[in-house]
């Protein structure tokens, strides 16, 4: 595959001359799109080229840091091809005032989320997209907070560590000094006295425009009603919205709300060193923190070239790990999607029974049951103690198995739980590569898409095991494909413990300032909820210019308007749960 | 199709489950629950039945490299003063992710030059994200990571940030809580003393 890509790109650049260019930057090897051609481009690197997955999309603002440099904001996009290969990346540059690209959404629907993120962020308009709003922050916010000119309350410094803490540690709570933060930016004319909130408006005019094709049941003379699930609901697994505008019980229109969780995480990483950044991705999708640890890990040891290459004994711990994380997620998502369809918590707490020893696991290796901070650049930050091992082989051998059966026998042939799961919120693969699934979504649609296979990282190649793949796209198959992931991470580990060899869990001495060369990088792993990214630049300095998640849950739900319109508010529920969303990763 | 033999099939599991709880119970006659035994039964990879610790009248084994708040190292002088190991060179708070450590280094009176010892030193608890780093990166050694993780209290203004006679605990401890730790940590640093020591006799050695 990989030999196959220079020809193929170089027929990219011979094909638009002038229009895309090799990216001649130091560490950077895409693509620089002229601004007006980007849908021209994007539209024969879909159709001819087999480019159809279209990863990331993410913006960078480049501010000038010296007098002679130029300022702009870039857009990046990540470009695969659904067979499998490596990254073709795509760049744009735009000017800092009035920044406008146009909108890949009409090509790739997945741009969706996406590209509002980025308008939501960094300002940055993407004509032509369908529903241009703000989807983190709230709509009546002032600025853009990813700017690298923004400034958010309580505000210290640009960059960690900060001078304030030695020699001379003045310690003292901000908030007290401060109650109210500096900072603190309102629209022009605001008052808070006779402030109101209007923002609910664009939503509720977004819901109405995307249900304009629906025909209406002619014979009932029924008037369409919008309901409000969450933010404070039961189903939503945490502080998420959903906007839905129903004709009786069916849906119309459905509009995801979310942000409710947001905390910046990456101006925050962009303040943090290299190597602080690796404890707050823990906090992304705080079920499968190894997970997360895995993917910024890869992405800063692909800057960091020859002094980043894990040793062979780490290597195999952090496939257990993260196949151990697999597990314990999947059965977070197996035990709550019953829960959503009613069975309250006894199936939950079977699966949760069996993550609470793969828990203890991390707890005795890590430090933390789930905040593990476990990765470290060349390997990862202590071995396995005496005994844990052993406890892993047992577990894997012995008690998993025989417990994935039962869960199997428990749950699979359930008359309510097929009713209810059974030919909904379907999405065909075609739909589902549009949409950027990722993921058991992406591989219960029918596309064996598994980035350790189609992207091989880390020593993925050396084990024996299956993509699992179903082929309804519904979701009973999300379910079922949980458990076939469940049952081939198993056998990973069983392989791994097996051949596991001696030696340093760590290249090099571990400093605590770590050197990364300038440019960019994107690591990608096949975590539990779908192909988790992060996209790195730095420009050579101790922290990174930009850091971005390409947050699987957060992209995965670009496609549930789609799957549940025609259903009933009930399947709502249940669809969201086959998602498997974890809020810290979707707000970030 | 059967309608219902599945939903049987998973009620037998269910049925199962909660006659194992009786047999499991009956099995250990009374020594299940409340004793340590018991409690490591109920983690191990042969756990069946009841899985749930009651907390606070159980409490499950932390592993040794469970980690919370950190804390400073101290050893006793032969006159039973303490001696930081801490020499205030503020790694640990560069180190810090989200920066809740606050070190004042002391300087000589008459020189002004740096003293390699804090005056003082401060941990936000609140802020502390427990990550480890400061103890991972900790050239001497003088800050680790506690097991203590029972820290609720009423006044988060006055009781939350740490100062040294706080944070402050004996080596003795330490070796307690983290004994595989301890003695890998002080095999490595007899090593380098008896190599110092060599070094040293072999350079008298040469002198004479």
């Amino acid at each position: 595959m990989t030999e196959m890509a220079p020809a193929q790109e170089g027929t990219l650049e011979a094909r638009f001359p002038g229009v895309v260019t090799h990216d001649e930057r130091k560490g950077y090897e895409g693509y620089i799109v002229q601004l007006d051609k980007l849908t021209e481009v994007a539209q024969v690197l879909r159709d001819d080229l087999g480019y159809d997955f279209l990863s990331s999309v993410t913006a960078v603002d480049y501010l000038a840091q010296k007098e002679d440099e130029e300022s702009y904001f870039e857009v990046v996009y990540h470009l695969y091809k659904s067979t499998g290969g490596s990254a073709l990346v795509l760049a744009v540059q735009t000017p800092r005032d009035n920044p406008a690209v146009p909108s890949l959404t009409p090509l790739y629907p997945g741009a969706e989320f996406q590209e509002r993120e980025a308008f939501d962020l960094y300002g940055i308009d993407f004509t032509d997209h369908p529903d241009m709003r703000r989807i983190l922050m709230w709509e009546g916010f002032e600025g853009f907070p990813m700017r690298k000119d923004w400034k958010e309350p309580y505000f210290e410094e640009d960059v960690k560590p900060f001078a304030n803490r030695w020699p001379g540690g003045q310690v003292y709570r901000i908030e007290d000094h401060n109650p109210v933060g500096k900072n603190n930016q309102y629209p022009q004319g605001f008052d808070p006295e006779s402030w109101s909130p209007a923002i609910e408006d664009a939503l509720y005019d977004s819901l109405r425009r995307s249900n304009a094709e629906y025909d209406e049941i002619e014979d009932l003379d029924t008037e369409q009603v919008i309901v409000n699930l969450g933010p404070q609901h039961p189903s939503t697994h945490g502080v998420f919205r959903m906007a839905v505008l129903m004709d009786g019980e069916t849906i119309v229109a459905l509009k995801p709300v979310m942000g409710y969780l947001h905390r910046n995480h990456e101006k925050i990483g962009e303040r943090n060193t290299f190597l602080h950044n690796m404890p707050f991705t823990d906090r992304l999708d705080y079920i499968t923190s190894l997970s997360n640890n895995f993917g910024y890990a890869l992405a800063v040891e692909k800057l960091m070239g020859a002094k980043g290459v894990p040793t062979e004994r780490a290597e195999y711990i952090r496939v257990i790990m993260a196949e151990l994380t697999r597990i314990s997620s999947h059965l977070w998502a197996i035990g709550f999607l019953l829960n959503d369809l009613g069975a309250f918590f006894t199936p939950s707490l079977y699966a949760i029974e069996e993550r609470e020893l793969l828990l203890d696991i991390f707890e005795a290796t890590t430090g933390s049951r789930m905040m593990n901070n476990y990765f470290r650049f060349g390997g990862v930050a202590r071995d396995f103690p005496e005994g844990v091992l052993e406890r892993i082989g047992e577990l894997v051998t012995e008690r998993l198995p025989r417990k994935v059966d039962e869960l199997d026998r428990y749950l699979t042939n359930n008359e309510i739980v097929r009713t209810r799961c059974e030919g909904i919120g379907v999405l065909s693969p075609d739909e589902a590569i549009e949409y950027s699934m990722a993921g058991p979504m992406l591989r219960a649609s029918g596309v064996p898409y598994d980035v350790r296979r189609a992207d091989p990282y880390s020593i993925y190649e050396q084990f024996d095991f299956d993509v699992a793949v179903r082929y309804h796209g519904d979701v009973y198959d999300r379910y079922l494909i949980r458990l076939d992931e469940i049952r081939q991470s198993i056998r990973i580990v069983q392989q791994a413990v097996e051949r596991i060899p001696d030696g340093d869990f760590l290249t090099g001495k571990n400093p605590y300032q770590v050197r990364v060369p300038a440019g960019e990088a994107f690591g990608r792993v096949e975590g539990p909820k779908g192909e988790i990214g992060f996209y790195v630049v730095s420009n050579g300095k101790a922290n990174p210019w930009r850091y971005h998640v390409r947050a699987p849950s957060f992209i995965n739900l670009t496609a549930l308007e789609k799957m549940c319109i025609g259903s009933k508010v009930a399947d709502v529920v249940v669809v969201l749960g086959s998602v498997d969303i974890i809020l810290g990763e979707v707000d970030r | 199709m059967n309608f219902g033999f599945g939903i049987l099939r998973g009620l037998m599991v269910t049925m199962g489950h909660f006659i194992g709880t009786f047999v499991e119970d009956f099995k250990w006659i009374g020594k299940r629950y409340y004793t340590p035994e018991g409690v490591a039964h109920r983690s191990s990879k042969n756990a069946s039945g009841i899985f749930t610790v009651q907390y606070p009248e159980e409490k499950l084994p932390v592993p040794e490299e469970f980690r919370f708040i950190p804390f400073l190292l101290y050893e006793e002088g032969p006159d039973g003063e303490q001696q930081d190991r801490c020499t205030s060179c503020g790694i640990c708070a560069k180190v810090c992710p989200p920066q809740c450590i606050w070190i004042v280094r002391t300087e000589d009176p008459d020189t002004g030059r740096p003293v390699p010892e804090p005056v003082e030193f401060y941990i936000d608890i609140d802020i502390c994200m427990n990550c480890g780093y400061c103890a991972e990166y900790c050239p001497f050694d003088a800050i680790k990571m506690d097991h203590q993780y029972e820290l609720a209290s009423y006044d988060r203004h006055s009781a939350h940030i740490y100062n040294k006679e706080k944070l402050s605990m004996s080596v003795d401890y330490y070796a307690q809580i983290r004994p595989t730790n301890y003695r890998r940590e002080e095999d490595i640093r007899i090593a380098k003393e008896e190599e110092k020591a060599a070094k040293a006799a072999a350079r008298a050695a040469a002198k004479e």
